[in-house]
Order: C-alpha cells, then sequence, then structure tokens
C-alpha cells in the first residue's frame, strides 16, 4: 500500500543555513512516528513541511496522493487532510472554545453550523472538556487549551495530525492528560507524526522511532530496537543525555 | 473627625504634600473669584444689545443668544435651520443606539445607517418631496463638520486596513505603493493636501467638469487621515504572535479568511487608543477646510464675530465652539475606555 505520507530527498536552506538534508521518510496510513532529536536538528521544520507552513526547496513531499507543489490548490487540498498541533497552542483567544473549533469547518468545509457544532461538541467530549465550550482560551489551563487545540485540529476530520512539541509549553502535571489524548487518537487508527522529548510516550506508543541530527534521519527503526539497541553512535549518545542514565 | 482624617492623610499627607495644597490654594484663590465675577456676577445674558454687554463689563452671553444659528449653521438658508438641525438630531440618536453592543448583531444596524445617511443627505440637500434644494457650498456650521468628520473616518478606516496590510505583503509592487503612499501623505501637511485637493485638482479635469467642493475636502480629510490610521493598525499586526497565522493557515483559511476573521479582530482591538487619538485629530482637524472656503464650525464662529458691534466678545464665541468640539471629543474618548475594556473581556480569567 502507497504511504500516505511521503519526502523524498527533501532539502530546506534558511539562508546560507541547510536545515533539511536529503530527508527521506514514509508513513503508512495508521502509523505513529515519533520524531526526536536535539533542538536544531530539523525535526520541527521537517513536520513544518509536510503542510507548507515551510517551503522545501529540493525533493518531493506527497500527502494523501497529492504532491505539495507552488500551486495554491495543492496546498489547500493538503492543508485539508493535515490537522496541526502547535508547541504554544495557538488557539483564537478573540473567540470561544466552541467558535474555535468550528470556525474552519464552517468557513474552509462549508459545513453547515448546528453540524459544525455537533462535531466539536462530540470532539470536545471526547478530549473530555465539554464543560469549557463556551469560554475563552486564555481562561483555560494549559492542558485544556492543548487537548482544545487537538480537537480543533480534528475538526476538519483529517487523515495525517502533525504534533509539534505539543507538550513542551506545558507545566509537568498537565502532560499526563494532553499525552493520554494523544495515545487515545493513536489506538483509535490515526495517522500521527510527533515531534516530541516524551519518551515513556514514545517507547509505549509509537510504530516508527525517527532520530534526527544536523538536518539528516539519522536513525529510523520500530521503538523496541531503538531505544534498547541504537544501531548509531550519535542516536546512542542523545538517548544517554535524555534518559539520563 | 472622619474629614479631619480625610484632609490630613490626602492633602497634608507630607511636607512637599502640604507645601503644594497651600500654593494650589492660593492660585484658585487668585483665579476663581475673578472667573466668577467676569462669567456670571457681571456676565449678561440677554437684550440683543453689544452696548449692554460693554457697560456691565462681564461676559456677553448675549452673543450665543443672538449668534448661535449663525454660528451653529454658517450660511446655510436661515429659514431652513430645522433641516440640518434634524438631520444632527438624527445622526447622534445613530451614534447613541449604535454604541449600544446589543444592536451589533446582524445585519440590522448597517441597514438603519443606510437609510439615515439617506434621509441626513436628503435633509441637508433637498430638492426632493418639496424641500428647497441648498447647494453644498451653502452648508456650513456644525452640521458641516460632523459630516466631513464622520464620513472621512469612516471611509479612512477602510482604506487604512487596506494600506496597513499592503505595507507587510510579500507581493514587491503592492508593499511599495502602500510605502510610498503612507510616507508621502504623511510628509505632507493636512493643508497642503486639502488645497492640492480642492485648488489644483481641478486644474487637471477637463474643461466644464467640475467636483463639489465638500467632496473635494472630504477626500483630502479621508487620504490624509488614512495614512495615518494605516500606522496605527500596522502597529497592532505587529503585535499579533506569528502562531496566530500559522494556526489559521494550518486550518486552511484563505488570507482574506484569516485576516477578517482571527489577525484583525486581535489586531485592532489593541490598537484601540491610537485609532482614536486619530479619530479625534481628524475631529478637529476638520478646522482646517475653512482655508478652502468652507464654512465649518470654527469658521462660522469667526464669521458670527465678523459684526463689528460683537468682534470684541470673541473669548466668549470660541469658548462656545471650543465646548462643542470638546463635548464631541470627549465623548470619543470615553467610549473607547468602555470599548477596550468590553472587548479585553476574554483576557480576563474567569
Amino acid at each position: 500500500m502507497a504511504p500516505i505520507v511521503e519526502l523524498r530527498d527533501v532539502n530546506k536552506w534558511f539562508g546560507a543555513f541547510h536545515v533539511l538534508k536529503d530527508v527521506t521518510l514514509e508513513v503508512a496510513k495508521g502509523e505513529t512516528v515519533v520524531v526526536c532529536g536535539p533542538s536544531g536538528s530539523g525535526k520541527s521544520t521537517m513536520i513544518r513541511c509536510i503542510n507548507r507552513l515551510e517551503e522545501h526547496q529540493g525533493g518531493r513531499i506527497v500527502v494523501d496522493g497529492v504532491e505539495l507543489a507552488d500551486d495554491i490548490t495543492a496546498i489547500d487540498a493538503v492543508r485539508r487532510r493535515v490537522g496541526m498541533v502547535f508547541q504554544s497552542f495557538n488557539l483564537f483567544p478573540h473567540l470561544t472554545v466552541l467558535e474555535n473549533l468550528t470556525l474552519a469547518p464552517i468557513r474552509v468545509a462549508g459545513v453547515a453550523r448546528p453540524e459544525a457544532e455537533a462535531v466539536a461538541m462530540a470532539l470536545l467530549e471526547r478530549v473530555r472538556i465539554p464543560e469549557q465550550a463556551g469560554k475563552f482560551p486564555g481562561q483555560l489551563s494549559g492542558g485544556q487549551q492543548q487537548r482544545v487545540a487537538i480537537a480543533r485540529a480534528l475538526c476538519l476530520k483529517p487523515a495525517v495530525m502533525l504534533f509539534d512539541e505539543p507538550t513542551s509549553a506545558l507545566d509537568p502535571e498537565m502532560v499526563g492528560e494532553v499525552l493520554d489524548v494523544m495515545s487515545g487518537l493513536a489506538a483509535e487508527g490515526m495517522t500521527m507524526i510527533c515531534v516530541t522529548h516524551e519518551m515513556g510516550f514514545a517507547r509505549a506508543v509509537a510504530d516508527t522511532m525517527v532520530f534526527m541530527d544536523e538536518g539528516r534521519i539519522v536513525e529510523s527503526a520500530p521503538p523496541g530496537q531503538f531505544f534498547d539497541h541504537p544501531a548509531n553512535e550519535r542516536t546512542r549518545r542523545f538517548l544517554g543525555k535524555i534518559i539520563g542514565h | 473627625m472622619k474629614l479631619h482624617a480625610w484632609v490630613r492623610a490626602n492633602l497634608f499627607g507630607s511636607p512637599a504634600n502640604g507645601l503644594l495644597t497651600v500654593l494650589v490654594l492660593a492660585l484658585l484663590f487668585q483665579v476663581v473669584p475673578p472667573l466668577v465675577d467676569w462669567a456670571v456676577l457681571r456676565a449678561s445674558w440677554g437684550g440683543g444689545d453689544p452696548e449692554r454687554c460693554r457697560q456691565a463689563g462681564g461676559a456677553c452671553w448675549t452673543l450665543l443668544t443672538e449668534k448661535h444659528r449663525l454660528m451653529l449653521f454658517g450660511i446655510y438658508p436661515y429659514d431652513q435651520h430645522w433641516r440640518p438641525l434634524l438631520a444632527m438630531a438624527l445622526f447622534v440618536a445613530m451614534l447613541a443606539v449604535s454604541a449600544n453592543r446589543r444592536f451589533w448583531r446582524g445585519r440590522g444596524l448597517a441597514a438603519a445607517w443606510l437609510l439615515s445617511v439617506g434621509v441626513i443627505g436628503v435633509l441637508m440637500w433637498g430638492g426632493v418631496l418639496g424641500l428647497v434644494p441648498v447647494e453644498t457650498s451653502q452648508w456650513g456650521g456644525l452640521p458641516l463638520t460632523l459630516v466631513i468628520a464622520v464620513l472621512a473616518i469612516a471611509m479612512a478606516f477602510p482604506v487604512s486596513i487596506l494600506l496597513a496590510l499592503g505595507r507587510r505583503s510579500d507581493l514587491p509592487a503592492i508593499k511599495a505603493l502602500s510605502v510610498g503612499y503612507i510616507e508621502l501623505v504623511r510628509g505632507v501637511p493636512l493643508v497642503s493636501v486639502l488645497f492640492m485637493a480642492s485648488v489644483m485638482f481641478p486644474l487637471f479635469l477637463p474643461e466644464g467638469v467640475t467636483i463639489d467642493k465638500v467632496l473635494r475636502a472630504l477626500v483630502g480629510m479621508t487620504l490624509f487621515t488614512a495614512a495615518y490610521l494605516a500606522e496605527a493598525v500596522r502597529g497592532g499586526l505587529q503585535a499579533i504572535p506569528k502562531g496566530q497565522f500559522e494556526a489559521a493557515d494550518a486550518l486552511g483559511l484563505s488570507y482574506w479568511q484569516a485576516m477578517r476573521l482571527i489577525i484583525m479582530p486581535q489586531a485592532l482591538r489593541l490598537v484601540i487608543p491610537p485609532i482614536v487619538n486619530q479619530f479625534i485629530t481628524c475631529f478637529k482637524d476638520t478646522s482646517l477646510v475653512t482655508i478652502v472656503g468652507l464654512y465649518d464650525l470654527l469658521a462660522a464662529t469667526k464669521a458670527a464675530l465678523n459684526d463689528p458691534g460683537w468682534r470684541p466678545f470673541f473669548v466668549e464665541g470660541y469658548l462656545a465652539a471650543a465646548l462643542v468640539y470638546f463635548c464631541f471629543c470627549f465623548f470619543m474618548s470615553r467610549y473607547s475606555q468602555w470599548l477596550e475594556r468590553e472587548l479585553n473581556r476574554d483576557r480576563r480569567p474567569s
């Protein structure tokens, strides 16, 4: 079966800085890929290329059969299929939680308001905060905001979910509630690409671990092999530091 | 004694504080009694004759009872003054309704405004429904000030949003145009913009084509105000975190949807103070249209004082005009403060 997300020899520069070097990655439908690596290794840039928040300059990116190119219809088509969750939530502070969730379905997908609200309430139910629907994001805790952000990304019924360090901005006691929601999604068969430093979550949920360093994918393996017998010296050093022994 | 304690705490809390209190009291003692004497005790209130004011020696409020219609309506035909008066009453009533947040939902308010502007236009121009036609060159006083200020603000605001977006655009041509326009207009005094609009511009028009004088002044004011407003709006745009743009992109919103639904609602509420500042400036700057021969409130006041007998009482006349300006500006200022509190409710944790 063809992969749902495919990056082939992707290259990208920020000015003179070569941030992605021949990155090749295939993600199958229903697979959960966890990307880790030191800061500045290009992992965020890579997943931001998948929905064109960043433009790649060499190679190909194909999402659900649509190749990302300059033409705007391809970009729109890809963004309709890909949901994204950011480190800093990026909820719209002037809209209520419910309005945050229904905005794109109503304005982009043309869903009728009652239907969009029903879908939104069901998703809030699923991230276990339906009682917050009428509040503004600023009135919620960080963990609640991130769960709203996940629900917002799910509202367009995406085929792929991207998570860009979703728990890095959270207080430690709130990390669990967000990871629980993500684990639930993975268990239901959502295709997910997560950049995260939560190695416990990665070991439990990932189908594939990807380690990036200096703009390259250094190692890619199932979590059991990745954590217990890393093939690459740099992976070993990184894991040694992050797991702390 | 409560009063005793309050005085000690607030007026004589420290030696420096006490000294200031004494100084201010001395100053008030110097200023207030003569002011009351002039403005109230020796003032003349009626009688219709400047000679009696001169004998009384105090403020001549008779000027206002005698000349208020000229000051308020300029050279608008005297027996038709009820028309601008009615137009202003309608306008103020619409402002009062619009200020209320209850009426913001739906399109009713916009429709009511369109209708009101139409009615105000009919009242001012006439020529239909048996109303005597009145040329715009005869408009004057407060109605003219309000027409120019409000229309200039209403038209400059959307233009300024486009200019601010243009200045941040990725398209080089649009960016250059916006920057060029803003810098050019900001670098020129309003007086010269008005002159250009009303003296130079008609020279380029073909023979026989004329554009209404009020309209020309209005366009000048609009273009000028838009350049300044654009910079205020841009300030708001710059304060919006990059993540908001990215979230809008990731959800597939188009550029205009993102601007209209996500970015502008946040950016504009951040810059309410400088925007209202610009509105107030624009309102007061309408007094400059006098240089192109229009009789706004201030020019009409000046015209009223041209009467030789009343000329010595210019202070009273200008005070009255200042009071009218102040009322409108103060209302804008207070309303903007309320609006800010009202719109920022979602930033407060429950």
